[in-house]
């Protein structure tokens, strides 16, 4: 009894698929890099009003007067603003703390639905086959063969502006890569022992589809999910930068960068500059989690 | 083969009629346009007129049929604010967009591919990883900020290149190029660059991944146990093999890089379709909203048709007709 190898006192840590994820991810430096910068950019995002030097659309907080100061540069008040202020004398910083918070919430909010609406329309289609999955994913092809921002451009022509429609337009453009993806990995899971065993259990559909099924289709929906919330907010910019996404009275960071694109040429790069750093950080950090995502969550990259 | 083009077209015609009526439907749901079009001060008698005139009165199926009616003789309306056929207008743009895609499209071919080979070929190297972070980098861009710091960089504080419009052109078999002259040159360069740009991260990738996995393949070991030089190996034997998915993909991003035109014409007020379509969206012009999709649409059917027919030349191994769609 004395060649004890293993001493009892040094707590032994489980080893749970959580844990395992976690350690796996932490291996590449670049990825944690990307998510300390994903962490910051959502604090931001939500502290924004309590952080944030002025609120920029409080118009007794800003004044004409202070209108395109360069970053630094001190105005008739001897106040001076980190990033410089736009056309109407509003502080950047505050501006794209503000703007950080919708470009983000409607990026997350369409991927949430739109992960719902494929996941379900996913599992119906390769669980009940047949024309059910004929007609599911004859939709989904057709529609996948138009790029995403033809799609959105003809939805907000029709909608016209608002928060509201933006988010229907990027659900209605990003549900049919989830509804692929987990019919995809759906007819693979539909093949094993264990949803068998669950048949022969008589158990019901709806236990097999929640219960079973979906949980086992998870690891690459959540890998796609990760990089469509970056096309999101990216798309989203993009529509709001041609005047068609959300209205001015919510500003995100593409109708910032568009606000401040008629002054670019005489050269107050601010305005529309610094806005941009802050969407290409948010998308890149998004982006790099999503890159070590795919490598932990991929079984068959295991080494 | 003829069966399986057959019903390629029937589901083609299919998907060409439906998008007629959804976006028929839609872009006629939206404001009226009459509002838009007279003279603020006009009465009620001349908005009625101008309704009238513009087949405004009738009801939308009404509308439809005339306008799917016009539609089959290549008739998709009259644009409400110039007053020329809408298809007239889209296809007096279409050059410009198409000089700007397909210039577009070689910047990404001739630098994507061999910075991709070169990643496929020294994956672990400083210029490999180097090349690859560089992709990220490219994909994480939005497109229109990079054609602002373009601007920002080249007109602004260089001041070297325009950043407007499409300089002089020169006429080609009847065509209006851009690429011709050097003034047309430097009005191209930047708005290429910025569309290319996407497509040149995705075309890296995409020959870094074949590349290895070509690499691992018997014929490549067979061919270096030949003796055969490295160059021949690479140049011959790899290249061949990994160009069969690349041209697919080629083929398929071409009309998604004439949709993000839409963006970057904008930018650069390049007088294409896309700025076109803007434009008209703007101003609440439906027919030249309606046309615009409508040949936009045919494209990419047309595209997505000629892609599966190339590709299954290519590649022997592909079956068409087996499960259709599933190849990509």
């Amino acid at each position: 009894m004395e060649a004890r190898t293993l001493p009892i006192d040094a707590p032994l840590k489980e080893e749970t698929p959580l844990r395992r994820i976690a350690s796996e991810f932490a291996e590449s430096k670049l990825a944690l890099a990307g998510l300390a910068m994903l962490l910051l950019v959502m604090t931001i995002a939500i502290l924004a009003p309590f952080i944030s030097p002025q609120n920029p659309y409080d118009l007794a907080q800003i004044d004409l007067m202070d209108s395109k100061l360069a970053p630094g540069e001190k105005s008739t008040a001897d106040k001076s603003y980190l990033l410089g202020t736009d056309d109407q004398g509003r502080d950047m910083l505050s501006a794209i703390f503000y703007g950080l918070r919708i470009s983000l919430g409607v990026g997350v909010a369409s991927t949430i639905v739109a992960v719902a609406i494929g996941l379900s329309f996913g599992l119906m289609a390769a669980y009940f086959g047949g024309w059910v999955d004929t007609l599911i994913m004859r939709v989904v092809d057709i529609q996948l063969s138009f790029p995403a921002i033809l799609l959105a451009l003809i939805l907000l022509a029709v909608f016209g502006q608002g928060v509201d429609k933006v988010i229907i337009a990027l659900i209605t453009v990003q549900w049919a890569y989830y509804a692929r993806t987990v019919r995809a990995s759906a007819l693979v899971e539909m093949q094993k022992e264990y949803v068998e065993a669950a048949k022969v259990l008589s158990l019901s559909k709806t236990r097999i589809l929640f219960r079973h099924l979906l949980p086992n289709c998870l690891p690459p929906l959540i890998v796609v999910a990760t990089v469509q919330v970056a096309h999101a907010i990216s798309l989203e910019a993009t529509l709001s930068f041609l005047g068609l996404g959300l209205p001015i009275t919510e500003p995100s960071l593409g109708l910032l960068i568009s606000n401040g694109f008629s002054y670019l040429m005489s050269g107050k790069y601010w305005i529309s500059f610094y806005p941009g750093v802050a969407l290409l950080v948010t998308i890149m950090s998004i982006n790099l989690v999503a890159d070590q995502l795919r490598d932990v969550l991929n079984p068959r990259l295991k080494k | 083969m003829f069966a399986y083009t057959l019903r390629r077209l029937t589901q083609s015609g299919f998907v060409l009629i439906v998008m007629s009526l959804l976006v028929f439907l839609g872009v006629f749901a939206v404001g009226n346009p009459v509002e838009l079009l007279v003279n603020p001060q006009a009465d009620d008698v001349e908005k009625l007129r101008a309704t009238i005139a513009l087949g405004l009165d009738k009801p939308i199926y009404a509308q439809y049929l005339t306008f799917l009616k016009g539609a089959f003789t290549g008739d998709l309306g009259r644009s409400f604010v110039f007053g020329v056929p809408a298809l007239e207008l889209i296809l007096a743009k279409m050059p410009a967009t198409i000089e700007l895609a397909l210039v577009a499209m070689a910047m990404a071919i001739f630098i994507g591919i061999p910075l991709g080979l070169i990643a496929g070929l020294k994956p672990d190297g400083f210029i490999g990883r180097s090349i690859m972070a560089g992709s990220i980098v490219g994909f994480s861009l939005p497109t229109f900020w990079v054609g602002l710091v373009l601007i920002m960089f080249f007109s602004v504080y260089l001041g070297w290149l325009p950043s407007n419009g499409r300089g002089e052109t020169v006429s080609v078999l009847g065509l209006q190029v851009s690429f011709l002259t050097w003034d047309g040159i430097a009005h191209l360069f930047m708005p290429a660059l910025n569309l290319a740009l996407f497509k040149l991260s995705l075309l890296i990738r995409l020959t870094r991944a074949q590349t290895r996995e070509a690499l691992l393949q018997d014929y490549v070991k067979f061919a270096r146990a030949k003796g055969l030089s490295q160059s021949r190996v690479i140049g011959v034997h790899v290249l061949k093999n990994i160009m069969i998915p690349i041209v697919t993909v080629i083929g398929l991003e071409f009309g998604s890089v004439i949709a993000f035109a839409i963006v970057t014409e904008s930018i650069f007020a390049w007088p294409g379709t896309g700025k076109l379509l803007i434009d008209s969206i703007n101003q609440l012009d439906r027919p030249v909203i309606v046309a615009y999709l409508m040949v936009i649409v045919m494209l990419f059917i047309v595209i997505n048709f000629v892609v599966d027919i190339v590709y299954s030349y290519l590649d022997p191994r592909v079956r068409l007709g087996q499960s259709s769609g599933a190849g990509h």
